[in-house]
């Protein structure tokens, strides 16, 4: 079904600036890449993200061709690029320290590879002035990198890739040296710059905040695996493991443990809170696997979706409870509230006014209406 | 350092028993300093020696008082040493001797310093399978005494047809220097981000475009290091000069000893004294201009940015 559906559309469409296919990377015997099948359009701002060791760099690294890949093909631009050298594949790419030339002042260093190329000095001088007028650095070009500051050098390596014009500009983890203020200015500069200038991107990333906010296609990675692909809302909303779902969204998603109970038509989610068995009915649920009576389950519900103002749902959909907090986080806009639940605790998002005190029992609403379950031994969405 | 840390120390327990430990510290740091002084004294001792001797006429220098300084300053003996001294047969000097060492060190330096700093460069930036083993081998060429080379390095120069030449003595002096080299530059590459290989990729460039355009112009300290040390091994060299030379492309130190030990007659002290201090000015030279830029070298190596 889904694979038709894939079909179908890469027939429609067929304009992917990327197309990663069964690729495989060993390094001796331990498989770093596994599998890896990626299509992303012409115009897509591709994020891999996913935590440290996650093989998303190594992805990286394959598409730009600075690592061979052990088996699988890579399109860029419809061209395979499995085994071309990185200079002849079209791309441009920009390093977590910048990777800038530090005997060569920031001029040289934009140029650099247009002279390597053999491209003509008045072609040279229009592309430097066009990424000087476009990244505002015009009064650096004379400067060297170690005395530009880590927001100017950043802006000196993406000038350096922008010259190349590339088909496919790559970013690897570009931000990660910066101050938590100068990160978001920039991440904000970056997706200012990709919708003014349409490009292809594939940008790497651990945190998953940037990942959220700068993608149009995000890829969730572990283990050097797939994990999920899609836009990154759909991600949020429907994620398809445990892990994509603990790992996107900040505060992290709450889980709660429990069992599938089919009553002739109707279905419900069976847990235990105080040694008192709860029935939460989960018909609105759209399963997408078929499930049966006692199966192990876990069910994710977003933070939003715990709160201490009754949502306007239907009442099924909804539990009432008075609830511990264990821990307040005030940050003006909203409070982010530990609460004990059953052996564990949940995170809930309150409102700034609401009266919320340390260990006194607080009537807090849990909004079934938007969740996710997942099988507990598989870890799956179901 | 250790001065600093000392002198905090009394500053901490002067509040306690200030006059006494003043006393004992004070104490310390003059037998410190005097025994520091001893020992400058007697390092320095055959220098001075050798340079007043080298200073006297050769009847001074019989009426003995070694220590004394000269009555009458003569620089004749530098000029002997320098034109006319007798090293066997021949009696021109060292001057010959001098070119002879030069014509040898300069190329075998600038040899051994270049292909040690692209071995370093590929061993550390272009891995490839068996490179950690090259490495190593090569540093265990660190360790290799020069006589076990000298009898496979003498017949290899026969059959190249250079044994005596100053080209025979370049090559082994090249080789012999490229385990050095090479370490010293690969140690120093390790610093530089890797990234900075992947963006000239990237970029288009090749293994000696990103050799020449982005490693050479981040190593001159460590390309001081290299050749203080290689020139100092090889103007110093006594052994592979005395074994694969012949007569007229002897190196100075060769010269030297012949000089020293072939004179008939009545030993010239002033002379032998003057042609030695001559051997070793280029290395004297080399470290007190050179000298600062070695301790920097050695202790820098980062790239910042």
């Amino acid at each position: 079904m889904q694979n038709n559906q894939q079909k179908e559309t890469e027939k429609m469409t067929d304009n992917h600036i990327l197309s990663i296919k069964n690729l495989y990377k060993n390094y001796g015997s331990t498989e770093v890449l596994k599998d890896i099948n990626i299509d992303i359009d012409e115009g897509e701002f591709l994020v891999l993200v996913g935590p440290s060791g996650c093989g998303k760099s190594t992805l990286l690294n394959c598409i730009a061709g600075l690592e061979e890949i052990t088996s699988g093909t890579i399109e860029i631009a419809k061209l395979d690029m499995s085994s071309v050298p990185p200079k002849d594949r079209n791309i441009a790419m920009v390093f977590q320290s910048y990777a800038l030339y530090p005997t060569m002042n920031v001029e040289k260093n934009i140029t650099f590879g247009m002279k390597v190329r053999g491209e003509s000095a008045t072609a040279q001088k229009a592309a430097l002035e066009n990424v000087t007028e476009i990244l505002q650095i015009g009064d650096l070009l004379k400067r060297k990198p170690a005395q530009l500051s880590g927001g100017q050098r950043q802006r000196v390596a993406m000038g350096r890739a922008l010259v190349r014009n590339p088909k496919l500009f790559l970013f690897d983890e570009p931000l990660s040296n910066l101050d938590a203020k100068l990160r978001v200015e920039m991440r904000g500069e970056i997706k200012r710059l990709y919708q003014k200038l349409k490009t292809s991107i594939v940008y790497v990333t651990h945190d998953q905040t940037e990942a959220m906010n700068l993608a149009t296609q995000l890829a969730v990675m572990k283990g050097g695996e797939l994990q999920q692909l899609g836009p990154p809302q759909e991600i949020y909303d429907k994620p398809n493991s445990i892990f994509v779902a603990g790992f996107i969204g900040s505060p992290a998603m709450n889980f709660i443990e429990g069992e599938l109970q089919i009553d002739g038509k109707a279905k419900f989610f069976k847990t235990q809170l105080n040694n008192e068995e709860i029935l939460i009915s989960i018909d609105h649920y759209q399963f997408e696997s078929a499930v049966s009576h006692g199966q192990k389950l876990t069910l994710g519900i977003r933070p939003e979706y715990i709160t201490g103002i009754k949502p306007d749902v239907d009442d099924k959909m909804l539990l009432s409870v008075e609830l511990i907090p264990t821990l307040i986080e005030t940050n003006g806009f909203d409070k982010h509230v530990d609460l004990k639940f059953g052996d564990g605790e949940i995170g809930g998002r309150f409102m700034p006014q609401e009266q919320i005190s340390f260990n006194e029992a607080h009537l807090t609403h849990l909004n079934f209406s938007k969740i996710s379950i997942f099988d507990r031994l598989s870890g799956w969405r179901v | 350092m250790t001065n600093l840390t000392m002198t905090n120390i009394t500053v901490q327990y002067s509040g306690n028993k200030p006059k006494k430990l003043r006393f004992w510290h004070k104490a310390a740091r003059y037998s410190l300093y005097i025994l520091l002084i001893l020992f400058a004294l007697f390092y320095i001792m055959p220098l001075f020696v050798m340079v007043i001797t080298s200073l006297k006429s050769l009847d001074e220098i019989h009426q003995g008082g070694l220590l004394n300084l000269p009555e009458n300053i003569t620089f004749e003996p530098w000029f002997v040493a320098w034109s006319s001294a007798c090293a066997g047969v021949s009696c021109n000097g060292l001057k010959g001797f001098f070119f002879n060492s030069v014509l040898l060190v300069v190329p075998a330096v600038f040899i051994a310093t270049l292909i040690g700093a692209i071995n370093g460069y590929a061993l550390m930036h272009w891995r490839f399978k068996g490179s950690e083993i090259i490495f190593a081998l090569l540093l265990f060429g660190c360790f290799i005494p020069f006589q076990i080379v000298l009898l496979p390095m003498a017949i290899l120069l026969g059959k190249m047809h250079l044994s005596g030449s100053i080209t025979g003595l370049i090559m082994v002096h090249a080789i012999y220097g490229i385990p050095f080299t090479t370490m010293f530059f690969r140690n120093y590459y390790m610093t530089i981000p890797v990234e900075l290989v992947k963006a000239a990729k990237i970029d288009g460039a090749g293994f000696f475009r990103i050799f020449f355009s982005i490693f050479l112009p981040l190593s001159p300290p460590i390309i001081v290091v290299t050749i203080i040390w290689e020139f100092t091994n090889i103007w110093n060299d006594f052994l592979f000069g005395i074994s694969f030379s012949a007569a007229g492309t002897q190196p100075i130190t060769v010269a030297l000893n012949n000089i020293v030990n072939s004179t008939t007659g009545v030993k010239e002290y002033n002379v032998d004294m003057a042609a030695a201090i001559i051997a070793a000015l280029p290395t004297l030279l080399v470290y007190i201009f050179a000298g600062k830029y070695f301790i920097r070298g050695l202790s820098a190596g980062s790239v910042k940015g």
